[in-house]
């Protein structure tokens, strides 16, 4: 049988960051993978280097559009690493909620796109509708969306006013509903099960040997969390537990995100009420950082961020090297996606989240033709058939036209 | 496990050999090797004492190389950061994309970057740059 090529990318809805994945296939079957990556190569560790300490917590902010707070968390602890800062307990706190609430808006917009991806367009709008709430908040607390602007060095740049905190508890006890009604969805939903389970599995091994993290790690059974590895803010302060899963398939990584997110709440609950009886100050007011190296991580909603920085006791690092987790995840791709068949790709390619974006550019090309066949349009509706041809073998619903 | 076993167990394989040990703090340490024991010390630390590939980073120090290699212990919450220093005029390193898959994006940037050639990388081409950029700039190296 003729080999086809699938290229997916650069620009393309699964992606938050344009990326380019070249399927290969044999009829439906996807027999390789290649993927280049580099169309939204900033230079920001080049550029961390002409900007004073204070300037790169806002660069570094700028590396997510979606998880915006997971690199400057990762800055203040690889900053306090190096110069053996202590932060007090209220900005902990803080610390935590923000990064807790920013993991309840990226799972909740990740499950709606999921949701899309395979043809329940109403999990996808109800997901995004949820997730205004959370945005609402971080409108409220740090006068933005998104990029919050939290974090500094031995602290954070904002309080948490009292007179916030009942708002806050309001909207996360808003979302537990919303959260299981969604859980029922997808837990109880014989075709979601059909669709998902068995689809794109990542071994524990695939795991070790990409060295993949977060959920894309916790789905296949293998338990590391920073939060609780390699304690910081005010995780090993509160109760909380660690999400996982044994199967590794589409499913279990949904079902691993889904969870996570009752546990954002517990945290968050749970720092809400040591703020009422915590107070003090919120920034250990450091003046300056000393020669020396230093290493910072943070759980952001995808997984393990990592930086390191190398200072010579000059206001500006000497070297900042930033990992995001994506960056891990995104080839293990290699072992999830290839084997299976074109129809599973765009859920599989979803199932890390790779950072997505806006934009979509996708083409099946023949190989020996070169003639254009699907587009990215056309990758989702076969994606969406299938749940629908589940469906309809479950006898819910008639075939559609 | 825990970071005084682990140095244990590298300075038992390794006497000698380790150029020099930073304790930054109690969950960050920094060991030393000369680039030629670098295969070995990776093998040891992933395949014997089971660490995570974290990343590794790239400086150029203006007299050096610095190659570092960050492995995390889960278990513990320990980053070991394994430090080597190669020849700045013609930066080489054997490759342990081999060793360990995820290291082969890893290697791919530094190469890009600063210009370190991987031996028995199976695949060094370019990761991140633009195509037309040109040969032999490379965009973190101070000259």
């Amino acid at each position: 049988m003729a080999k086809t090529v699938i290229p997916i990318g650069p620009y393309h809805p699964l992606q938050e960051e344009p990326e380019f994945f070249k399927l290969l296939v044999e009829g439906e079957k996807v027999v390789d993978l290649e993927i280049e990556i580099g169309y939204n190569h900033r230079g920001i560790e080049k550029i961390a280097e002409s900007k004073s300490y204070d300037q790169v917590l806002f660069l570094v902010e700028r590396v997510c559009g979606i998880c915006s707070t997971s690199h400057p968390i990762a800055c203040v602890n690889a900053l306090e690493d190096l110069g053996d800062i202590n932060v007090p307990e209220r900005a902990l706190y803080i610390r935590s909620i923000v990064a807790e609430l920013e993991r309840l808006h990226s799972h909740l917009l990740w499950l709606g796109l999921a949701g899309h991806f395979i043809g329940y367009n109403t999990v996808w709008m109800w997901a995004w509708k949820y997730r205004e709430p959370v945005l609402d908040i971080f409108e409220k607390i740090a006068g933005n969306r998104q990029h919050y602007a939290m974090m500094k060095v031995g602290g954070v740049r904002r309080d948490i006013e009292a007179n916030d905190i009942p708002a806050i508890g309001k909207m996360v006890d808003g979302l537990l509903p919303v959260l299981d009604m969604f859980r029922g969805a997808v837990m109880d939903d014989p075709v979601i099960h059909a669709r998902l389970k068995g689809i794109g599995v990542l071994t524990k091994d695939d795991v070790f040997e990409y060295g993949a993290v977060g959920p894309t790690a916790r789905a296949s059974g293998v338990a590391i969390d920073v939060r609780k590895d390699d304690p910081y803010a005010a995780y090993p302060l509160v109760d909380w537990q660690v999400i996982t899963q044994q199967e590794g398939d589409v499913f279990a990584k949904a079902v691993v995100r889904i969870l996570e997110m009752y546990e954002s709440i517990r945290i968050i609950k749970g720092c809400l009420d040591r703020l009422k009886v915590v107070g003090g100050e919120i920034d250990a007011k450091v003046k300056e950082i000393p020669p020396g190296e230093g290493i910072g991580r943070h759980e952001a909603p995808r997984g393990e961020v990592f930086h390191y920085v190398r200072s010579d006791g000059s206001n500006r690092p000497v070297r900042y090297k930033i990992r995001a987790p994506s960056y891990m995840n995104v080839p293990t791709n290699q072992k999830s996606v290839v084997g299976g068949t074109i129809s599973d790709a765009t859920i599989t390619l979803a199932a890390v989240d790779p950072c997505y974006c806006c934009t979509e550019r996708v083409a099946v090309v023949d190989k020996r033709t070169g003639k254009k066949g699907l587009t990215g349009q056309d990758l989702i509706r076969l994606s969406e058939e299938k749940t629908f041809k589940i469906k309809r073998n479950f006898g819910r619903m008639k075939w559609r036209e | 496990m825990k970071a005084e076993e682990i140095l244990t167990r590298l300075k038992d394989k390794f006497s000698g050999r380790v150029l020099r040990v930073l304790k930054k703090s109690p969950r960050r340490l920094y060991v030393d090797f000369d680039p030629k024991d670098v295969p070995e010390v990776v093998r040891l630390l992933l395949r014997e004492l089971r660490g995570r590939l974290v990343t590794a980073t790239g400086i150029d120090t203006r007299n050096n190389i610095e190659i570092l290699y960050h492995f995390s212990f889960d278990s513990s919450g320990i980053i070991i950061s394994l430090r080597t220093l190669i020849d700045r005029k013609s930066p080489e390193i054997e490759s342990i994309t081999p060793i360990i898959r995820g290291a082969e994006w890893i290697e791919r940037e530094i190469h890009e970057l600063l210009g370190v050639n991987f031996v028995n990388h199976p695949n060094l081409k370019r990761l991140l740059l633009f195509e037309n950029w040109p040969e032999g700039k490379y965009p973190l190296r101070r000259e």
